[in-house]
């Protein structure tokens, strides 16, 4: 736990500094008849949060390093692969379309983690199937990526649009 | 006299067949929500909200105002019934609704529960109603100075009454005001803390998906990582005569409730409460106050009613800052208030001066939402029971889900989901290490209004700090802000002069 709360401190060290920096490139400081300028709000919120980052760094290197794990083993399997799942069926939906990702997502997430039957992997296959179709395509308009199996969905334009 | 009239307006708006379609969608959505175990009110609010393009903006208010009522009601079912909270709301229900179940009394405890959640309400929304317009009124008076102290006022009590790691609370608070900075400062117009030089962040970085990818995402993570052997379902029957002999029992706790209701609704308005403190607190003070304590935790039905009016109220409690003031009183109404902002009805006293319509129509959907939620929640308690056997897994397909395309479809960005990914791993991380996810929620919303408060002031001001504490009611904001903000420090000092004694 000790260690993991170092390291999340020391991220939140190095992305201020970050934002500082970025904050940076517009005026920070008083701007004549402008007031403060649109880099002070951000620099000086970052500088605080870099100094608080610091303070909780610090304490938790200070601490007596306890050997209590960050990760219950049993549940971290399962976080994890959740995790790397969802991740996956993000770049999927970035590469591949919506249509080929979610359902794969469903049915890893049914089938192969949550082990169920396969009647009820494959209704709610084609249920998302469907509701990504008939409700946000159709009703809310959203044109869900499609990636190479857009020509596919042609005909179903003509159809429904 | 004129509120009657106000109400009476509203409450045409309010029961439209659409609105009272809507109304009732969403009580049974947020009871649904709220008794899943893992997600309450504000991971209801976020998921749906992408959704609500369907409808106008001002009944997408009502039907996301009527999912966090619902949701209030719908945590007390699992409290009982599994003996896990529904919410995080709920968890003081788990101490005497339990015991109940537990006891074959499963039926009695539910009705306790939705019996005082109406009472709860009701009471609050009265609250509600007579203090709005003047508190409207008095906003209305605000200029840039009181809005910057009333924001850090906000942000104060999150340090001074909240319970977490002083310094992990200030990174909190400092890091959601960064993240709305992204994308364009909206004086200069220059771009600016565009990450990494992603065309993406341009747009900046909507508080809709911090909260889905936190709420969302980084909920079911924290869930998945708590989650232990499944609990036993304990199941409930409700019949006619149980209902009228236990509606007269719950008649003797009328002072419980009442207690509940006015302690909630004011616990409520503080942004750093909210409804799980008001709840923790009611039972604690019913509790205390009872002349025979010894029976609570053990099934005493004044512990269901205690904890249940409060966080009813707690939730009317803090839609009344986010209304008049524009500064919300909880997470969930922090959702709310990004969702209007976005659909143009940007709420505060001026909402109050512009659309009265929309305003009392809200105020008036919440009396409706009320009896709809008590209905719906009594009426269908076995579909309840019977949701509440879904296993885990189907719901986290579904949540998952609707994050990856419900965000997707608030901006058509891939951007944007790639975000909802990685805030949901930031969020479960941080959360295991003990940061508190509401201040960073509640500042990513209050940040422009902040950050724009505060540089007129300054222009007005000519750059001189002392401009807050010169305009009274705007200083008097910025001495409680103060206040709060030493209380800890108080707090440690009379912690050390304490403990070298308590050592002898």
């Amino acid at each position: 736990m000790q260690r993991a709360d170092s390291l999340i401190a020391a991220a939140i060290v190095a992305f201020s500094a970050y934002c500082m920096w970025h904050a940076w490139s517009l005026p920070i400081g008083w701007v004549d008849k402008k007031g403060p300028g649109g880099g002070a709000f951000p620099f000086w919120l970052s500088a605080i949060m870099l100094v608080a980052a610091l303070v909780v760094l610090v304490k938790s290197l200070m601490a007596a390093r306890k050997f209590d794990r960050f990760f219950d083993s049993a549940t971290f399997g399962s976080v994890a692969q959740v995790t790397i799942a969802t991740m996956a069926a993000i770049v999927l939906m970035q590469y591949a379309g919506a249509y080929v990702a979610m359902p794969l997502f469903v049915i890893w997430y049914v089938r192969v983690f949550g082990r169920h039957s396969w009647l009820l992997t494959l209704s709610l296959t084609l249920g998302a199937i469907l509701v990504m179709w008939l409700f946000f395509e159709v009703t809310l308009q959203v044109f869900l990526p499609k990636g190479p199996l857009e020509p596919l969905f042609v005909p179903l334009y003509a159809i429904f649009f | 006299m004129e509120i009657i009239q106000h109400l009476i307006d509203g409450f045409g708006y309010a029961l439209l067949p659409v609105n009272l379609l809507l109304i009732f969608a969403g009580v049974t959505i947020g009871i649904f929500i709220g008794a899943l175990p893992g997600l309450g009110s504000i991971n209801g609010v976020a998921i749906v909200l992408p959704l609500t393009f369907l409808v106008p903006p001002e009944s997408a208010i009502m039907l996301l105002a009527a999912i966090y009522y619902g949701a209030m009601y719908g945590g007390a079912i699992s409290s009982i019934l599994l003996g896990i909270p529904g919410a995080s709301t709920a968890v003081a229900t788990t101490f005497d609704g339990r015991p109940m179940a537990v006891q074959g009394r499963a039926g009695l405890a539910l009705l306790a529960a939705a019996f005082a959640s109406f009472v709860g309400g009701t009471i609050s929304i009265v609250l509600f109603t007579a203090f709005a317009q003047p508190l409207a009124d008095i906003a209305l008076k605000f200029h840039s100075q009181e809005t910057f102290a009333l924001v850090v006022l906000a942000f104060t009590t999150f340090v001074g009454l909240g319970s977490d790691d002083l310094m992990k609370t200030i990174i909190m608070i400092c890091m959601g005001l960064v993240l709305s900075t992204v994308g364009f400062d909206l004086i200069s117009g220059q771009p600016r803390l565009v990450f990494f030089d992603l065309p993406g962040f341009t747009g900046g970085v909507s508080f809709l998906i911090l909260a889905m990818g936190i709420y969302g995402v980084g909920e079911l993570l924290w869930t998945l990582d708590q989650s232990k052997a499944s609990p036993v379902l304990t199941t409930a029957r409700l019949r006619w005569r149980d209902i009228v002999s236990g509606l007269k029992e719950l008649m003797g706790t009328w002072r419980t409730m009442s207690m509940g209701s006015i302690l909630g609704f004011f616990v409520g308005m503080l942004p750093a409460a909210g409804a799980t403190p008001a709840a923790l607190m009611a039972y604690g003070v019913a509790k205390t106050s009872s002349r025979n304590s010894e029976n609570f935790g053990k099934g005493d039905v004044r512990g269901v009613v205690a904890p249940e009016t409060a966080n009813n109220a707690a939730s009317t409690g803090s839609m009344m800052p986010m209304l008049t003031l524009g500064i919300p009183g909880s997470p969930t109404t922090a959702i709310l208030l990004g969702g209007m902002v976005m659909w143009g009805l940007t709420p505060g006293p001026m909402l109050f001066v512009e659309q009265p319509a929309f305003v009392w129509g809200l105020i008036s959907s919440l009396y409706v939402a009320n009896v709809a939620a008590v209905l719906v929640n009594i009426g269908l308690i076995p579909m309840f029971v019977w949701s509440l056997k879904m296993p885990f897994t189907v719901l986290c397909t579904v949540v998952l889900f609707l994050c990856i395309i419900g965000g997707f479809a608030a901006n058509g960005r891939m951007h944007d989901v790639w975000l909802i990914g990685i805030f949901g791993i930031i969020g479960y991380l941080l959360r295991k290490v003990d940061y508190p996810l509401a201040p960073l929620v509640l500042a990513i919303v209050l940040g422009p209004v902040m950050e724009r408060s505060f540089r007129q002031s300054m222009i007005a001001s000519q750059g001189d700090v002392l401009t807050f504490f010169e305009r009274p009611i705007s200083a008097v904001f910025m001495f409680i802000a103060i206040a709060l903000f030493l209380m800890p420090v108080v707090r440690a000092i009379r912690d050390s002069r304490k403990s070298p004694q308590a050592a002898e």
